[in-house]
């Protein structure tokens, strides 16, 4: 018998019996369903920890002042400040695996228009921290160098502070508001950036020059920045390098003996999304794990229910064996509406499996990410579950003897 | 014995036991036998007798304990399961007393069954299906499922079944049991038909009516041969005549007393 033919009979008979077969499938279906849907998740929770890191900027080192330990109580990092404008400078100079390198001077402050007020976080900085946090403008433009050294009076916005002090969708470029009463012009709005992986609203800010912030908000200029330093490494496999390259700098820099500690500390936000991203994985392993059980059990229903069509159908496979089927012939049969079930099984689920992510991804407002491989590896799964689970049974069936079958009421 | 005198079934010193937990239950205690090609034999015989027993033998359901059986000039008691189903599919045609039809199939689809496993080619089969249901009588009814069919044409379907693989022996177990006489007769007349036509037809019954239309009748007897004798067959076609005149004589008869008071 060709393959085709043995699949048609197989199709014939489970056709026969439709409700069953569609009862016997479901198991697979809900079981191969479960694991694409698990891993879409799995998947998509990781691709929104990715984006929201990228959001943070990509390749990002945040470098910080030291401790302060006064009397045994150790302050925390930037409570001392130990990095200086020419720390910058010469990161920006000397490091040659930092693209760009910039001050984020930060306060809360009050951002006053003629009708509304909002307060929000008022960073201080120069034109490079847009491109070290990869931030374009939606409207208008950054700041530029001559804006740091002339300490102009203009004011980079946030979509939630322009949202919140002018209603969406307004035109507020060439505007005035105010800052702690200094009047700011806008010259620019970011656009939408969404939030951090920590849940804090990144487009709830206004950004301001560095020299300007020091001037007006801050209070004179001072050797040390009172603040962090963020920088970007040219890319992502170059941070680590970045990192150590940056504390050699400082070190020498800051004069520290050797064993001394660092009277500074660097955060490497790749690591950090890694760790998380890791997180997610094993997460993802978790689930789809369980729902791998589901599929298993759905294999057990299948054998059940061969077992059960194998004795019901005793007369007909005498019957076949009695024109002409070889045991071969019969094993086949039975194996291959084992495998008809769960691969139809398989081919639902799967579809039952992406319906579930996309409803899933589109509530959760996460991007729907299938990986074909899934695919391929749930299918394959599926039909080994059916080979194994349907062997025992169709090696019964082709074991009859034809005569017992034959006289089987 | 061999098939150069023109038997086609050779049976020399055939034993069977059977065990069934301890006791060992003798089904065949010797039987020799010869059948030649194109005869008609009926296998009569009490329950018990080892009748189908032979003819589970014959059908190469099941191989003897001892002796040889030969077919069609192969030693079926040295092949194996494979060979057996071979033997089965090419050389043998079964009919069986409840039809053993698959149901939820068609009657074309049932008669293909035994070409599907002799790799023949779908368009052939049909054809081939076809042809045979034509010859039983059947032409109009190759898409009717068996549970749409009476018992006389479900037969008929089978007997379709037994040789649409062009059999040299077609091994009938009781076929007439679960049906009425006159459909009987009618079902024979097929079973004479093939006969004539040149298959070697065997035929088990307990009804000696049925066993009349062979021309050889062997009787079993506790496991072996008890009479082994040739008549002149009873023509199945003026059996059926008869009894259909006979049917609608009762049938006028039965009007008329309706009619006169």
């Amino acid at each position: 018998m060709t393959g085709l033919q043995t699949i048609r009979i197989a199709g014939k008979a489970l056709m026969r019996n439709k409700l069953r077969s569609f009862l016997t499938a479901l198991g697979i279906i809900i079981g191969v369903g479960a694991v694409i849907a698990m891993v879409a998740i799995g998947d998509g929770a990781k691709a929104m920890v990715e984006k929201s890191y990228a959001a943070m900027g990509s390749n990002l080192l945040v470098v910080m002042s030291g401790t302060t330990t006064a009397g045994g109580a150790h302050g925390g990092f930037g409570s001392m400040p130990t990095l200086t404008w020419d720390d910058l400078a010469a990161i920006q100079r000397e490091v040659p695996t930092v693209q760009y390198a910039a001050p984020q001077l930060r306060t809360t402050a009050q951002v006053i228009t003629e009708e509304q007020n909002w307060t929000t976080s008022v960073t201080g900085t120069t034109s490079d921290y847009f491109f070290v946090r990869s931030w374009p403008t939606a409207a208008g433009a950054t700041f530029g160098p001559s804006d740091i050294d002339g300490a102009t009076k203009v004011v980079v916005m946030g979509q939630t502070v322009v949202d919140k002090l002018f209603g969406p969708g307004a035109d507020v470029i060439g505007q005035m508001v105010r800052i702690r009463n200094i009047p700011f012009q806008i010259v620019g709005v970011l656009a939408r950036k969404g939030q951090s992986p920590m849940g804090q609203d990144y487009d709830d800010g206004v950004f301001i020059p560095s020299t300007t912030y020091m001037t007006k908000i801050q209070g004179g200029l001072k050797k040390y920045l009172q603040g962090t330093i963020m920088a970007s490494a040219r890319s992502a496999d170059a941070t680590a390098k970045a990192q150590r390259q940056i504390t050699s700098l400082l070190r020498e820099r800051h004069s520290l003996p050797k064993g001394a500690d660092d009277d500074f500390s660097i955060r490497n936000l790749a690591e950090m999304a890694s760790a998380q991203q890791e997180g997610t994985k094993t997460l993802t392993t978790l689930l789809a794990s369980i729902a791998a059980v589901s599929l298993l059990v759905g294999g057990v229903g299948i054998m059940n229910i061969m077992l059960v069509s194998v004795t019901e159908r005793t007369r007909e496979i005498g019957l076949r064996m009695a024109v002409g089927a070889r045991r071969f012939d019969i094993l086949t049969q039975f194996l291959v509406e084992a495998l008809t079930l769960s691969i139809a099984g398989g081919i639902v689920g799967v579809a039952l499996g992406l319906g579930i992510g996309q409803q899933l991804s589109t509530r959760f407002g996460w991007p729907l990410l299938i990986r074909p491989q899934i695919i391929v590896i749930a299918v394959g799964f599926s039909a080994v579950v059916g080979i194994g689970f349907g062997l025992y049974p169709a090696r019964k069936a082709s074991r009859l003897d034809p005569i017992e079958a034959l006289r089987f009421e | 014995m061999s098939s150069d005198d023109g038997s086609i079934v050779d049976l020399a010193g055939v034993t069977k036991v059977y065990k069934l937990g301890d006791v060992e239950v003798h089904a065949l205690r010797g039987v020799t036998l010869s059948v030649r090609k194109g005869e008609f034999v009926a296998v009569m015989g009490a329950s018990g007798s080892g009748k189908s027993t032979l003819m589970n033998i014959l059908g190469c359901l099941d191989k003897p304990t001892t002796g040889e059986f030969s077919l069609d000039g192969q030693a079926v008691s040295r092949l194996d399961s494979d060979g057996l189903a071979r033997i089965r599919n090419r050389t043998l045609g079964f009919v069986f007393q409840s039809f053993n039809l698959l149901s939820r199939t068609t009657a074309l689809e049932n008669v293909e069954l035994p070409l599907l496993y002799a790799d023949v080619p779908a368009a052939e089969r049909h054809q081939r299906a076809r042809e045979a249901l034509e010859r039983v009588g059947l032409g109009e009814r190759i898409h009717h499922h068996p549970n749409q069919m009476s018992g006389g044409q479900q037969q008929r379907v089978a007997i379709a079944r037994a040789l649409v693989t062009k059999p040299k022996v077609i091994l009938a177990d009781e076929p007439t049991g679960n049906l009425d006489s006159e459909t009987s007769v009618e079902v024979m007349t097929l079973f004479q038909d093939l006969w004539k036509a040149g298959i070697t037809v065997l035929l088990v019954t307990h009804e000696p009516d049925i066993a009349g239309f062979a021309g050889r009748v062997i009787s079993m007897k506790d496991g072996r041969v008890q009479v082994d004798r040739r008549q002149e067959p009873d023509d199945a076609r003026q059996a059926l005549a008869r009894a259909v005149a006979e049917r609608e004589r009762e049938h006028a008869t039965e009007a008329q007393g309706q009619v006169t008071p």
